[in-house]
Parts: C-alpha cells; sequence; structure tokens
C-alpha cells in the first residue's frame, strides 16, 4: 500500500500559487528524494503533507488518513524533522527523548526502554545526560531523527536533512535512516539541495518547479530522459527546471541556513 | 469532537500534556537558573530605589499603607508581566530553531500548547514573588502573610502570568520576527503598567486612564494582591480571581487559535 498519497493538492496565497494540483505516491519503505528550486512550493508541499498549512485545493493521505480532515491521525503516523535545529539544546538528550515519548502517548511502562533503544541505536549512550547543546552537528542531527523516529511512525518527513553537516556526518546520518527503515519499513521522504546525496540514496525522486511535478522517477529514469550521455541528476535537473542550482532564497530563508550551519558545523 | 467522550478524552489530553511542556520548561530552568537573578535585580531597583525615594516625597496618598507598602503589591505585579509578555518570543525563536515545528507535528492538542507556556510562566512569576517578599522583608515592609493570603497569591500570579502569556502569544503570531516583537514588547509593558493602580491609586488619575485602568487584566492582579499581601482583607479578592480566571481561559482558547499561525 501506498503510504504518502498525493492528489491535485493546490495551494494558493492570495493570487499567487504555490503549489498547483500535483500528484504523486510513495510507497511503504520506499526512500523518495524531493527536488527543485527554492520557491517551487517543496516547502509548502511539506507543510501541508505534516498538516501546518491547510490545502486550498485537493488532497492527501498519509497511511490512509487525510491530512484536512485526519490530521490527529495523520501527525501519529509521521514523524517530522525541520530543517533547522528542532532538538532543544538547552535539555539532555534523554529529557529531549523523554519529552517526545509522553506527548506521543508512549506507555509509561515502555518509555524508558524505548529511549535507552534509541539512544544506543544512535550510539549516544554515554550522551544521555548531556545537554544537548554541548553536541556535535552530526549527533544534534541524529538525536532529532531519533525523537522523530522514538514513536516508530509509517513515514518519515525530513526537509534538508544534512545541510551543513560534513560529509562523515552525512554517512552516519544516512546509514542511521537505512536502517531504520530495514527494521521498521519505514517511509523516508525528504528535501534536498544536494543532487548527489539524493542520487545516492533514493528509490525515487520528484523534481518540483514553479508549483508543479515536473518529473518523477528514479534517478536513471530522469537522467535518461535528458537525452545525454554520462548525465547527472544535476543535469537532470537542469533540465526540467530549466534552471540552474542556485542561491535565490529570500532573505530570511538564507540567513535560517547560515544560522543552521553554523550551529551544525 | 461533539460527543462527551470526545470532550472528555480532549481535555485529560490537555491537561495532560500541558503538565508534560510545563515540567520540561521547569527543567530548563533548573538546568540554568542564571536567568532568575538577573531576572531579580529589576523588582529589586523598583522597591529600594524608586520606592525609597518616593516614599520620602509623600506625595502619593495610600491611605493607611506606608508608601513601600502600597507599591509591593504593583511591583510583584510588574515583574511577573514583564517575564510574561516576553512569551512570544520563545516562541518565535522555537519557530526560528525548529522546535515550535516539531511540537506543532505531534498529536498535542494547541492549547494545550499554550497552557504549557502559561504555566511555565507562572512558574517563573512565583520565583519573582519569592524575590519580592524576600527583598520585601529585608527592607522591613509590613506584610500579612499567612497560609491563605500565600495561597492566593500564587494563584493570582499564575493567572496573570498565564493571561499576559497567551497575549504574548497571540502579538508573536502578527508580527512573526524578533526584531518586531522586541519593539512592540517594549511598547505596551510600560502604557499597561502605567495604567494601572502598580504605582499610584486610581483615585488621582484622570478620568480617561481611570477608564483604562479599570479594564486593564493588571489592576485586577494589584488588586487581588494588595488586599491579600497588605490588609488582609479577601473580600474583592474573589471578584478579582474570578475576572483574571475569565479572560485568561478566554486568552488561551484565542491563543491557541491564533499562535501556530506563527510557522506560516
Amino acid at each position: 500500500m501506498d503510504v504518502i498519497e498525493v492528489e491535485g493538492l493546490v495551494k494558493r496565497f492570495g493570487a499567487f500559487t504555490a503549489v498547483d494540483g500535483i500528484s504523486f505516491r510513495v510507497g511503504s519503505g520506499e526512500i523518495f528524494g524531493f527536488l527543485g528550486p527554492n520557491g517551487a512550493g517543496k516547502s509548502t508541499t511539506i507543510k501541508m503533507l505534516i498538516t501546518l498549512l491547510k490545502p486550498t485545493g485537493g488532497t492527501a493521505r498519509i497511511d490512509g488518513h487525510d491530512i484536512t480532515h485526519n490530521s490527529s491521525d495523520v501527525r501519529n503516523a509521521i514523524g517530522y524533522v525541520p530543517q533547522m535545529i528542532s532538538v532543544d539544546g538547552t535539555l539532555t538528550a534523554y529529557e529531549n527523548l523523554m519529552l517526545m515519548a509522553r506527548l506521543y502517548d508512549i506507555p509509561r511502562a515502555e518509555r524508558k526502554e524505548r529511549i535507552r533503544e534509541m539512544l544506543s541505536f544512535l550510539q549516544l549512550e554515554e550522551h544521555a545526560g548531556s545537554l544537548v547543546r554541548t553536541f556535535s552537528g552530526g549527533m544534534v542531527r541524529k538525536m532529532e531523527v531519533g525523537q522523530a523516529m522514538l514513536h516508530r511512525p509509517k513515514a518519515l518527513l525530513l526537509d534538508e536533512p544534512t545541510t551543513g553537516l560534513d560529509p562523515v556526518a552525512r554517512n552516519s546520518v544516512w546509514e542511521h535512516l537505512f536502517e531504520l527503515r530495514e527494521k521498521f519499513g519505514t517511509t523516508i521522504f525528504f528535501s534536498t539541495h544536494n543532487m548527489e546525496e539524493a542520487d545516492e540514496v533514493s528509490d525515487r525522486v520528484a523534481v518540483m518547479n514553479r508549483g508543479k511535478i515536473a518529473a518523477i522517477g528514479s534517478a536513471e529514469e530522469l537522467k535518461t530522459k535528458t537525452g545525454k550521455p554520462n548525465a547527472t541528476l544535476e543535469d537532470a535537473f537542469i533540465f526540467f527546471t530549466g534552471n540552474k542550482l542556485q542561491e535565490t532564497g529570500n532573505f530570511r530563508e538564507i540567513r535560517r541556513a547560515r544560522k543552521t550551519e553554523g550551529r551544525l558545523g | 469532537m461533539t460527543s462527551p467522550n470526545a470532550i472528555i478524552h480532549y481535555l485529560s489530553q490537555t491537561v495532560k500534556k500541558s503538565y508534560v511542556l510545563a515540567e520540561m520548561e521547569t527543567r530548563k530552568l533548573l538546568h540554568d537558573p542564571t536567568e532568575l537573578i538577573s531576572r531579580a535585580i529589576q523588582p529589586i531597583l523598583w522597591l529600594g530605589i524608586f520606592g525609597e525615594a518616593m516614599s520620602n516625597v509623600r506625595a502619593i496618598p495610600t491611605p493607611g499603607l506606608t508608601y513601600l507598602q502600597f507599591i509591593v503589591p504593583g511591583i510583584l505585579t510588574q515583574s511577573v508581566v514583564f517575564v510574561a509578555i516576553f512569551y512570544g518570543l520563545y516562541v518565535i525563536m522555537d519557530r526560528d530553531t525548529g522546535i515550535l515545528q516539531k511540537l506543532l507535528v505531534t498529536p498535542t492538542p494547541r492549547l494545550a500548547l499554550v497552557w504549557g507556556k502559561m504555566i511555565s510562566a507562572g512558574v517563573r512569576g512565583l520565583s519573582q514573588a519569592l524575590i519580592v517578599f524576600l527583598f520585601a522583608l529585608i527592607l522591613g515592609i509590613q506584610l500579612h502573610i499567612t497560609v491563605l493570603s500565600v495561597f492566593g497569591v500564587i494563584i493570582i500570579v499564575m493567572l496573570g502570568a498565564g493571561f499576559f502569556t497567551g497575549l504574548s502569544m497571540i502579538i508573536a503570531s502578527i508580527v512573526k520576527t524578533r526584531e518586531r516583537f522586541m519593539g512592540i514588547g517594549q511598547v505596551i509593558t510600560l502604557p499597561l503598567f502605567f495604567a494601572s493602580n502598580a504605582i499610584y491609586p486610581i483615585s488621582i488619575m484622570p478620568g480617561w486612564l481611570k477608564t483604562v485602568a479599570s479594564v486593564n487584566p493588571l489592576s485586577y492582579m494589584v488588586d487581588g494582591l494588595r488586599a491579600l499581601m497588605l490588609t488582609g482583607g479577601t473580600a474583592g479578592v474573589g471578584f478579582d480571581v474570578g475576572v483574571l480566571a475569565v479572560v485568561t481561559l478566554l486568552m488561551s482558547i484565542l491563543s491557541a487559535w491564533c499562535y501556530p499561525k506563527v510557522v506560516i
């Protein structure tokens, strides 16, 4: 069964159409890369999928639950890792996980064991009692994945999960994500600007441009469609968006990205 | 949401999750209590300098009370409100870091996210109350301290902190950035303070200010606290608590509806 089903999803802000009737499906246990230039509508789409924004039209279902009419079931079915730093630096690793365990109503009898398991899985056992603000970038991201996976959601949605991480930390984050998929069959939906990363880890990718899905398929399929021999995913990206990878974000986005990088670095 | 069971479930979830969030906020405070010390400075200055100086002038009529006695509840109210009114700033900071988005994506009732912040502002407010009490004792200011009055002070501080926290979260959802919030925060706190009975009685105000003061929730805090801490009279306290309870509840509902918009 498909875990994420998007049908004719539309979001307008006044006269501006940010998401223009997109449809796609993501299967169970699939790793799905969500690409597109800044302003293409990726963030707006993700905000709708995680129930923070109501669609203007169309619908989406996650694990069979409608995002507009059944948001509380959707919230139980997903884990979300924002682009920015979402663990609380002024709490310990253990407390950060305990907060999530209690907010997701994990039964009291299971909480401690679940947290212990997660800390050992993330190789952070020795740091359970340390304030998270003392952690390195890779440790912070792993904590965030841990927080989002504690209630064992069907789908994990990550917004640029490895922006600002060095290659070692990036690999370690992905190894943990692969392992989670292996263990729980979690569907992993992530957005990124890093084409190499998307090519390496995704089963399929979608390229969004100007509110529409410009292309969808495996990285190989997209490369073939460019008609060029030895095309990279970046070539395919440019082919479908008519757009070089560029820093077109507004001031606030750029400041945020820099801040995130600064903190993670 | 309409069946009685669903409503009971919603309310019990709200209470349970509010407690979880308030507990975590309090833990943060315990991990780094320096904030409590720096926040103690302002009320100490108001009491120790402003209060002492004004009480020598004897310009303000405070029947039956010394001026220092008169302003203790006002200064306590002020410091609680100053703590609470900047909670919106924390919401914006949580939005900027992504903590807010993560909380909003959990199945936690919105009302619990507001109540959690309100309770945590109340806990910070109580630490202010303790400081003001202790400093008043050091200055030799006579206070009326009984089990009942302490209990009453706790209730009023929690409700007042809650009201201004809710207001602050609504402002945050409108202005959306730290810079604008800082500006607004400064602009509203002092007028709220001056348009109340905190440092002079309502009776000496011009007519229009009397009207403002009489709808200012801050006046109801001061009024209730003054009765509890000084005169020992509890006649009007029930009314003050009632007004604060109602406006705080309404504020929390409005705030729960408004503040998730800060992420958009």
